[in-house]
């Protein structure tokens, strides 16, 4: 977690703003708001989580990704984040191209699927993958679109979406992703964060 | 009511031009203050009432002798907490506590105004409000909070001075009064014009009260602050003090008894001629209609934080309608946060003992209060 929020605190500048899409309890965002910059907003769909985030003075409104994006001007964003939940949307494209349009630059964090610890668990055991990052059960995982590292920088290319920096973390390691690794860091990667822009 | 109430009280000596047209000049507004101004003057906070509230907020209410109406919420140790805050609440123009209304006598002729009062508007009870400020000399206020008619006031209020307040809390309400809800006002409206002793609105001259139409105005307004299931819960079909029907027009079920009570104890404290000017200031009220039908631009120029809330089974002001000031706010990058709060009380959550609202509420004001003053705005 720690490691994933000070890599998404180095990608965006100073006194910015941001908006952290699916925020969650609002940690990632306390953790920016006490590092980078006061000008954050957030939107999350679980209203205990809105009322947690509200609680703390961060400012939150309750709502979801997918329709509710569209109330914000083009452009209003320096940064959109979406941190490990583009997986869970009904409709992960669109998602992309609402945040594309709302922030200046967009960071998706990702759990990546093709790592190989996930791999293995359905080679060997024939089940569908559990591991600390993918906590659930095949029955009620919230996660609709599981993708890889590889399945993320192949759609961006393919929908002419520019990637500024692609990085890969394995426990606390940090690495880059370019083409010429991308099948490495897509097997040995539980995490890849990618700062993007239409 | 037209008593002799120990209340509060200034007279605004600047003129008031009101949206009918009007102006009027050297008028009481009464109001209550809770907890000290501190020496920056930066933790005030003033309170908008509803429809039928007044400015007794919390403690004891001198009239009625009840808790306050918004006792859950301001109090020592209360989400605001009067132990930090400085808390004001006016009596709204066109009420019945003291502040200038139909039931104010007129010196001239030594009768009440009755319905020779004005017709007034949101916008004209946020302006009296607003020289009660400049009287009691806050610069700026830290926050403006109201539900219901006084969320109306917060918006009208932040759009006519974008500079006076830090932060504003409606809650409960709307941008712009919707068919149902005039159509309700209406209803009560006509309950009391309806009762014979209304006498055009000169009752008072006739020593009589159209009690019989104001609590029919009441009883009706009354379900529209409830849930559905909220009363089928409390009440379902129990009867009241029998053990079957009587096959009569008596109060037979406990729904019935407890809004007759409710309509009872509402004329006590309430005048009726208020209740009709009041009732039409919300119908008028449209704030997207002030601003060539955008709303977005009665905010334009406000750097106000802004925290809206609703709740579930509120059917008077449903989410939507809370919804669409988050948009319009929203849609100018405006600082706005929202939350839909779970309950079963409808309309009134905002009155009664909602935990997750108290608790949300609370930490809220107090967090931002500290981040605001650790950031010396």
């Amino acid at each position: 977690m720690k490691e994933e929020f000070n890599i998404i605190s180095n990608l965006i500048e100073e006194n910015t703003r941001v908006l952290d899409v699916g925020c969650g309890n609002g940690d990632l965002m306390k953790f920016l708001q006490e590092n980078k910059t006061k000008d954050i907003r957030g939107l999350e769909i679980s209203k205990e989580k809105v009322q947690n985030c509200l609680s703390k003075g961060l400012t939150v409104i309750e709502g979801n990704a997918e329709s509710d994006l569209k109330q914000f001007p083009k452009s209003s964003f320096d940064y959109v984040i979406l941190s490990q939940t583009l997986q869970a949307f009904l409709n992960p494209e669109l998602v992309i191209n609402e945040l594309l349009k709302v922030g200046k630059k967009v960071i998706v964090t990702i759990p990546n699927f093709g790592y190989w610890r996930v791999r293995l668990q359905l080679l060997f055991k024939g089940t569908m993958p559990v591991t600390e990052n993918l906590p659930h059960e095949w029955y009620n995982t919230p996660n609709l679109h599981m993708c890889t590292i590889k399945d993320f920088y192949n759609f961006c290319s393919s929908k002419n979406i520019k990637i500024f920096k692609s990085i890969a973390l394995k426990k606390s390691r940090i690495s880059e992703i370019n083409k010429s690794n991308l099948n490495y860091k897509n097997l040995d990667s539980h995490l890849g964060i990618f700062l993007i822009e239409s | 009511m037209n008593k002799n109430i120990d209340t509060k009280k200034i007279i605004i000596s600047n003129p008031l031009k009101l949206d009918c047209g009007k102006e009027i000049n050297s008028f009481p507004i009464a109001y209550e203050t809770y907890g000290e101004l501190n020496s920056e003057k930066s933790n005030a906070i003033l309170v908008f009432h509803a429809l039928t509230g007044d400015q007794y907020v919390s403690g004891k209410n001198p009239i009625t002798n009840k808790d306050g109406w918004w006792s859950y919420v301001v109090g020592k140790n209360k989400p605001i907490d009067t132990n930090k805050f400085f808390v004001i609440c006016a009596n709204v123009i066109g009420g019945c506590m003291g502040s200038y209304g139909p039931s104010t006598i007129n010196e001239s002729t030594g009768k009440q105004i009755g319905t020779d009062f004005p017709i007034i508007t949101i916008n004209d009870m946020v302006n009296a409000q607003y020289e009660l400020i400049k009287y009691l000399e806050i610069e700026k206020l830290f926050a403006v909070v109201g539900g219901s008619m006084g969320g109306m006031q917060v918006l009208q209020f932040v759009s006519n001075f974008p500079d006076k307040a830090k932060l504003a809390i409606p809650i409960a309400c709307t941008s712009s009064h919707s068919a149902q809800n005039i159509a309700f006002n209406e209803l009560g409206r006509q309950a009391i014009m309806a009762d014979s002793k209304w006498e055009n609105g000169f009752y008072s001259n006739y020593k009589l009260n159209p009690d019989k139409g104001l609590a029919v105005a009441r009883m009706a307004a009354h379900i529209t602050y409830l849930s559905e299931k909220g009363l089928q819960e409390k009440f379902g079909r129990k009867l009241q003090d029998r053990d079957s029907l009587r096959y009569g027009f008596e109060a037979d079920f406990q729904i019935e008894s407890y809004l007759r009570y409710q309509g009872s104890v509402f004329v006590d404290r309430f005048d009726a001629n208020s209740y009709l000017y009041i009732t039409r200031a919300m119908d008028y009220f449209d704030l997207s209609k002030q601003h060539k039908g955008n709303l977005s631009d009665a905010f334009k120029k406000t750097k106000t934080k802004f925290f809206v809330i609703s709740f579930t089974s509120d059917w008077l002001y449903p989410t939507s309608e809370n919804r669409e000031i988050v948009m319009a706010l929203n849609s100018i990058g405006a600082d706005v946060g929202f939350v839909e709060i779970e309950s079963d009380k409808g309309h009134d959550s905002f009155l009664l003992d909602v935990p997750s609202f108290l608790k949300t509420l609370g930490d809220y004001i107090n967090s931002t209060y500290k981040v605001i003053n650790e950031r010396r705005i």
